[in-house]
């Protein structure tokens, strides 16, 4: 049947190649199993057993920590500059900075943001030298030696709220309040775990939950047990543009500020990116056309064997 | 005169000005596509930026 269908080589190396493998494994069924199948038969069991045996010993460890311990996953929150080429929410900001002032300065510092980059983002020029003159820092020695204090300028850091970490410690019980600058990159989930830890105190702690003493319950936090309590309530703050301070608004306010905080390259990234990948796609396109371009006579190119005419 | 000729004799065919055109168009190219992706990106995020809400603080500052 196959000679019959077959009108080209192709079709006749085709078939004499199906013919011999019939005959090989006709002969094998016939005989005795070979010496190289045995080992073959042999090599897959112990593979098999020694995969076995790693995945019993490991494949199941035991886990040191627990779900609660591990806190609890927050939920995806669709933030107003989540896309690949979405800014900030500067109002959100303007409402997150008068929140981290009123109420997350009283513990955490924000050491790494200065009073001038605030100035054309959140508010500006005058307002930013007004809030920075409200704070002293140390002028440069005079002519005695002593240092003076002077009212803030634009150029200076937004002042701590402790001296030092001993200072932070011995006023929260041992707990040492994070510096904010950059809690957003430095913590898994970012936005959406910040956002939940502040409204995710409950009233009480669940039955079954062990909270040490001088410690809050937030299933957010990993092990549960947070020095920092609950600090958003409603209407804590007075916003400027009449929004409703709830205690999610506030959350979401802040959390947008410390976002920025931690990002204020975040802009340029973003349109930055955009330019690269128009510009590397385009380039990409062009040499796609180029390679087959130059290709093209190659890839038609018709080889032609003419045998000599003996 | 075909238009591949007036092209190879205008800027191919002295290398000063042929350099020159590469440069200025890396210039002028620059200066576009910088000016749109912006005007793009102020279109994608209109009312966001401060740019957007600065009005109603520096007129309040005018007032005082």
């Amino acid at each position: 049947m196959v000679n019959r269908l077959s009108g080209s080589p192709l079709f006749k190396r085709l078939a004499s190649s199906v013919s011999r493998g019939f005959s090989t494994s006709t002969k094998q069924a016939s005989g005795e199993v070979s010496g190289a199948t045995r080992n073959a038969v042999l090599a897959t069991v112990a593979t098999g057993g020694l995969a076995a045996w790693y995945v019993n010993l490991y494949g199941n460890p035991i886990k040191a920590v627990t779900l609660a311990e591990h806190g609890l996953h927050p939920a995806e929150y669709p933030w107003s500059h989540n896309g690949w080429l979405d800014t900030f929410d500067h109002s959100s900001l303007r409402r997150g900075f008068l929140v981290y002032k009123e109420v997350c300065a009283a513990c955490h510092s924000l050491n790494l943001v200065a009073w001038r980059t605030l100035v054309g983002v959140t508010h500006t020029s005058d307002e930013v030298r007004a809030m920075a003159e409200e704070f002293e820092y140390d002028d440069e020695p005079n002519d005695e030696g002593e240092i003076e204090k002077r009212p803030g300028k634009l150029s200076d850091y937004i002042p701590a709220p402790y001296a030092n970490e001993q200072a932070a410690r011995a006023a929260n019980q041992g707990a040492l309040p994070p510096d904010l600058s950059l809690i957003i990159k430095a913590r898994h989930g970012g936005c959406d775990y910040v956002f939940s830890l502040l409204t995710g105190y409950p009233d009480e702690p669940p039955a079954g939950a062990t909270v040490a003493p001088g410690l809050n319950y937030n299933p957010y936090f990993p092990g549960g047990g947070i020095a920092m309590g609950r600090v958003l309530f409603d209407g804590l703050v007075e916003y400027e543009d009449g929004t409703p301070a709830t205690t999610s608004q506030m959350a979401k306010d802040v959390t947008t500020f410390l976002n920025w905080a931690a990002e204020p390259e975040h802009d340029v990234r973003k349109k930055t990116g955009l330019k690269v990948l128009i510009i590397t796609g385009t380039l990409w396109a062009i040499s796609l056309w180029v390679k087959r371009f130059k290709w093209s006579p190659i890839k038609t190119r018709r080889i032609v064997y003419k045998p000599p005419k003996l | 005169m075909a238009i591949s000729t007036v092209i190879y004799n205008t800027f191919f065919r002295r290398n000063s000005i042929f350099v020159g055109t590469v440069l200025f168009g890396a210039f002028a190219f620059e200066i576009g596509f910088d000016s749109t992706i912006d005007k793009f990106w102020d279109a994608r995020n209109s009312g966001k930026q401060w740019k957007d809400i600065k009005y109603k603080y520096v007129e309040k500052d005018d007032e005082e």
